[in-house]
C-alpha cells in the first residue's frame, strides 16, 4: 500500500509543483471531451494569459460560486481577453467572477448555445477609460442566455450582444459602466428583468453600420429597472458609446422593431428613452446597405419618473434641452427622423408620467438661438400608434 | 498527507482524462524527434528525404524571430491549387517551423537559439497546430499544448540588446489565428507568398518549379501567370504601396478578414480589399474600446498619428496593441512602413 503511495506521488507530484491554476486550466479547456465539466476552484487565481476555449461541444465551466471562484487578469500580459471561447457549441458558463482584464473580460465568438449563468465581470477600480470595452460579450453568437449574471466597471457596455440571433438576457445586474446592457445588430432578443442603474446608459438597443450582420430585430426590452443611469461618460473617445449623454435610461439608435414595455425606469437625468437615428453621431455613412432611421419603434406601459434637475450640460443636445425645458426634460426624447418608407415610426402608448419631446433635428439645432424659437413638438398624438396597449399600470 | 493526496487526486484525474478523453494528442508524438524530420543533430535542421525547406515573401512578425520552415506530403500525394490561390493538402500533410534567434543579429548564422518548433498536422478531423518547446541543451523540443513563456534576449543590427519574455501559443492560440470559417487553414501557402527564388543545396531555383518538378503541386497553372507578394523589407521588391499592403495582409488579415474572428470589426485588411472604409480609411472604430487610444478613425489620409492602426502596431499593452498575441517587441520597421504608407495616402 505504502509503495503505491509513492508510485502515486511519484507520478503526480511533478504535475503538482509546475502546474498553476492557468496552466492547468487552459490544458483542461484545450483536452474536454464532450459533456465534460470543468471545475474552477475556490480562490483568486492569478492568471496571466488569455484562456482559451476552442472548437468544443458541450462543456460546462463551473466556479464555487460567483464571489468564490474568481479568475483575477490583473497581471495579464498575453491576450486581450479574460476568457476567449470560439467556434463551440453549447458551452455553460456558471458561478465565476473574472477580474480586471486588459480587454474585453469574456469574450464568445461563433458559438451556438452559450450560456452565462451566475457568472460576474468587472474591473475593481471603478469606472475608468482604462478598463476593458466589454464584460460579458456573445459577438455572432446564436442561442444566448445571460441570466443572474453582474457586470461593473466596463468602460463600453457590461452585458453587450452584438451582431447575434435568439438572446435572453434576464435576471441580471449592471452598474458603473458606460452602457449597462447594450443589443447591437441582434435578431430576436428578449432583455427583462434585469436591474441597470449608475451607468451612462442602462439599456441600449444600437443598429450600426459597416458591420458584418447588418442589422437588428425583434428586441423586446421589458419588465427591467432602470435607474440612476446618470455617471459621467468614461469611454475612450472614438467609441460610438462614447456618444452616450450621461443620464440616458434606454437609448435606441437606428434600430428597428424595438418593443420597451413595462420598465420602471427612474431618475435618468437626461433622457428616460431615446429614439434617435444614427444621424445624430454626425458620422457620415458609406454602407450602401445600412439603414440609418429608428422605424417600428413601441414604447408603452412604461412608468417614468424624474427629480427635478438639469440634464447633462457636458454634451450639446443636453445644454439645448436644458435652455428650452430648464430643469424638467422630458421623459421621451426623438429625435424626429422619421423613415421615410416606413409609415409607423414610433408608437407611444399609456405610459405614466411621460413627458415626450420630437427634436425634429432636420429642422432645428442649425442655429444657437434655435432652441428658444424651434419647433420641439410635445404633441404625441402622431405616435399613438401600432396594437393598442391598455394601462395596466396606473 | 491528506493534502497531499487531495491535491493528487485531482491531478490523477486530469491524466486520466488525457489518456481517456477524446484529444487532439492523438494526432500529436510526445517529442519532435520521434517524427524524425532530421538527420545527424537535431538541432541543425538537416532535412530528411521528403522534408522540403521553403520560405515565404512576407512574414508575420513574431519578435524578430527567424524562421526556417519545411513542407512534408505523404508519400506520392500532391497539392491541388486553388483558384484562389492556395491550396488543397493531402491528409498527413505536415508543416513544420522553427522559431530561433541569433545571440547576435549581425552574426546571423553563430550562437544559433531555437525557441520552439511548430507543427501544422491535417488530420482527419482538419488542420491542428501543435507547438514543441526545445530544451536548454538544445536537443529536443517536447510538446507544450497549453504553451510556454521563456526568457530571451538577442543583439539587434545596431548593437542594442533586447531582452524580452518570448511566448509559445498554446493549441488554442495557433486555431486563433490559423482559423477561417471555423476551420483551420495554413497561412503563409498561397502562390503569390511562395512565388520567389529559394537557395536549395543544388543551386537557386523559384519554389513553385521547384514543387512543380518533384511533383508535388497538381494543377498550377503557368508560373508567369502568377502573383507575386513583395518582401516588405526589400525596397526592391514592388512599390511603397505594395510593400505595406504586403505587411498588413501577412500580420492583420488572418483575423481581420470574412469569415475570419476580426471580421466583427469591419476592418478588412487583406491584400485584395478595395474598399477604403473596409480598409479603414475614416472608418470610426466599432468595439475597440481603449484600443482606439482618443483616435477617431482606423486610418486618416495624411496623418499617421491620429491613425487606430499605427496607435495599436505601436503599443505592446494586451489591451491595445494589434495584433493582438504573438508579440511582445513592437516591429519598428514595419511601423515605419506603414506610417509612411498612410502619410503619403491621399
Amino acid at each position: 500500500m505504502k509503495n503505491i503511495q509513492k508510485l502515486f506521488l511519484f507520478l503526480i507530484f511533478p504535475t503538482i509543483l509546475f502546474a498553476n491554476i492557468e496552466k492547468e486550466l487552459q490544458t483542461q479547456f484545450i483536452l474536454a471531451a464532450p459533456g465534460d465539466t470543468i471545475i474552477i476552484p475556490e480562490g483568486i487565481h492569478q492568471i496571466r494569459g488569455t484562456l482559451s476555449i476552442e472548437g468544443k461541444e458541450n462543456l460546462v465551466i463551473r466556479g464555487m460560486g460567483m464571489n468564490r471562484s474568481i479568475l483575477s487578469f490583473s497581471d495579464q500580459d498575453i491576450g486581450a481577453q479574460g476568457i476567449s471561447i470560439t467556434n463551440c457549441k453549447n458551452i455553460i458558463l456558471e458561478k465565476f467572477t473574472v477580474q480586471n482584464s486588459k480587454g474585453d473580460a469574456i469574450k464568445a465568438q461563433y458559438v451556438d448555445g452559450i450560456v452565462f449563468r451566475a457568472v460576474k465581470t468587472e474591473w475593481t477600480g471603478g469606472p475608468k477609460k482604462t478598463n476593458g470595452a466589454y464584460g460579458i460579450y456573445p459577438v455572432q453568437c446564436t442561442n444566448v442566455l445571460i441570466e443572474f449574471s453582474v457586470a461593473i466597471g466596463a468602460s463600453d457596455a457590461g452585458i453587450y450582444v452584438g451582431q447575434s440571433n435568439d438572446i435572453i438576457v434576464r435576471h441580471s445586474t449592471a452598474y458603473h459602466n458606460v452602457a449597462g446592457i447594450e443589443i447591437e445588430n441582434s435578431f430576436d432578443a428578449m432583455v427583462y428583468a434585469n436591474y441597470t442603474y449608475e451607468n451612462t446608459g442602462g439599456i441600449l438597443v444600437f443598429d450600426l453600420p459597416d458591420l458584418v450582420q447588418k442589422k437588428g430585430g425583434n428586441v423586446h426590452v421589458y419588465h427591467n429597472i432602470v435607474q440612476n443611469n446618470n455617471l459621467d461618460n468614461f469611454a475612450p473617445p472614438g467609441n460610438i458609446v462614447g456618444k452616450v449623454l450621461p443620464g440616458t435610461g434606454i437609448m435606441i439608435l437606428a434600430a428597428n422593431n424595438v418593443h420597451i414595455y413595462e420598465n420602471t425606469i427612474q431618475n435618468n437625468k437626461s433622457i428616460g428613452t431615446g429614439i434617435v437615428s444614427y444621424f445624430i453621431t454626425e458620422e457620415t455613412i458609406n454602407d450602401s446597405l445600412y439603414n440609418p432611421y429608428t422605424a417600428d419603434i413601441h414604447v408603452y406601459n412604461n412608468v417614468y419618473e424624474r427629480e427635478v434637475g438639469f440634464p447633462t450640460l457636458d454634451y450639446e443636445i443636453g445644454q439645448l434641452m436644458a435652455i428650452k425645458y430648464g430643469r424638467n426634460t422630458p421623459d421621451i426624447i426623438y429625435d424626429g427622423m422619421q423613415d421615410p418608407d416606413v409609415a409607423e415610426g414610433l408608437c407611444i402608448q399609456n405610459n405614466l408620467n411621460a413627458e415626450f419631446t420630437n427634436l425634429d433635428i432636420e429642422h432645428n439645432f442649425e442655429k444657437w438661438y434655435s432652441p428658444f424659437i424651434s419647433n420641439f413638438s410635445e404633441d404625441m398624438s402622431n405616435h399613438n400608434c401600432g396594437v393598442p396597449h391598455l394601462s395596466t399600470l396606473k | 498527507m491528506n493534502t497531499i493526496l487531495g491535491k493528487s487526486s485531482i491531478g490523477f484525474i486530469l491524466l486520466l482524462s488525457i489518456t481517456l478523453g477524446e484529444n487532439p494528442l492523438k494526432y500529436a508524438k510526445p517529442k519532435l524527434s520521434d517524427y524524425g524530420f532530421f538527420i545527424g543533430n537535431m538541432a541543425d535542421h538537416i532535412p530528411r528525404d521528403g522534408v522540403l525547406p521553403y520560405d515565404v515573401s512576407a512574414q508575420l512578425f513574431s519578435d524578430y524571430a527567424l524562421k526556417s520552415r519545411f513542407i512534408v506530403l505523404p508519400n506520392d500525394e500532391q497539392l491541388s491549387y486553388k483558384l484562389d490561390g492556395s491550396f488543397d493538402f493531402p491528409r498527413e500533410s505536415i508543416l513544420i517551423k522553427t522559431f530561433y534567434y541569433p545571440e547576435d543579429f549581425r552574426k546571423p548564422k553563430d550562437n544559433i537559439r531555437l525557441m520552439e518548433t511548430r507543427l501544422l498536422i491535417h488530420t482527419p478531423e482538419g488542420w491542428m497546430g501543435f507547438p514543441y518547446v526545445w530544451n536548454e541543451e538544445q536537443t529536443e523540443a517536447i510538446l507544450e499544448i497549453a504553451g510556454e513563456r521563456m526568457d530571451a534576449s538577442f543583439i539587434d543590427q545596431n548593437g542594442g540588446k533586447t531582452k524580452f519574455e518570448y511566448v509559445v501559443p498554446n493549441f488554442n492560440q495557433c486555431k486563433g489565428c490559423h482559423v477561417n470559417q471555423n476551420r483551420m487553414i495554413p497561412i503563409g501557402h498561397k502562390v503569390r507568398l511562395l512565388n520567389h527564388e529559394f537557395d536549395y543545396n543544388d543551386g537557386k531555383m523559384n519554389q513553385l518549379k521547384k514543387w512543380s518538378m518533384l511533383d508535388m503541386i497538381h494543377g498550377l497553372p503557368k508560373l508567369s501567370t502568377l502573383p507575386h507578394t513583395p518582401d516588405y523589407d526589400d525596397p526592391t521588391d514592388g512599390s511603397e504601396n505594395e510593400r505595406a499592403r504586403a505587411w498588413i495582409d501577412i500580420n492583420c488579415a488572418h483575423c481581420h478578414r470574412l469569415g475570419s474572428p476580426g471580421e466583427t470589426s469591419g476592418l478588412f485588411l487583406n491584400i485584395e480589399e478595395t474598399d477604403p472604409t473596409k480598409l479603414g480609411i475614416m472608418k470610426p472604430p466599432v468595439a475597440a474600446g481603449r484600443g482606439a487610444g482618443d483616435r477617431l478613425h482606423t486610418i486618416v489620409p495624411g496623418e499617421p498619428e491620429k491613425s487606430i492602426m499605427i496607435y495599436r502596431m505601436e503599443s505592446t499593452d494586451p489591451g491595445i496593441m494589434m495584433p493582438e498575441l504573438g508579440r511582445k517587441l513592437v516591429h519598428k520597421e514595419g511601423v515605419e512602413l506603414v506610417r509612411k504608407w498612410i502619410k503619403e495616402m491621399k
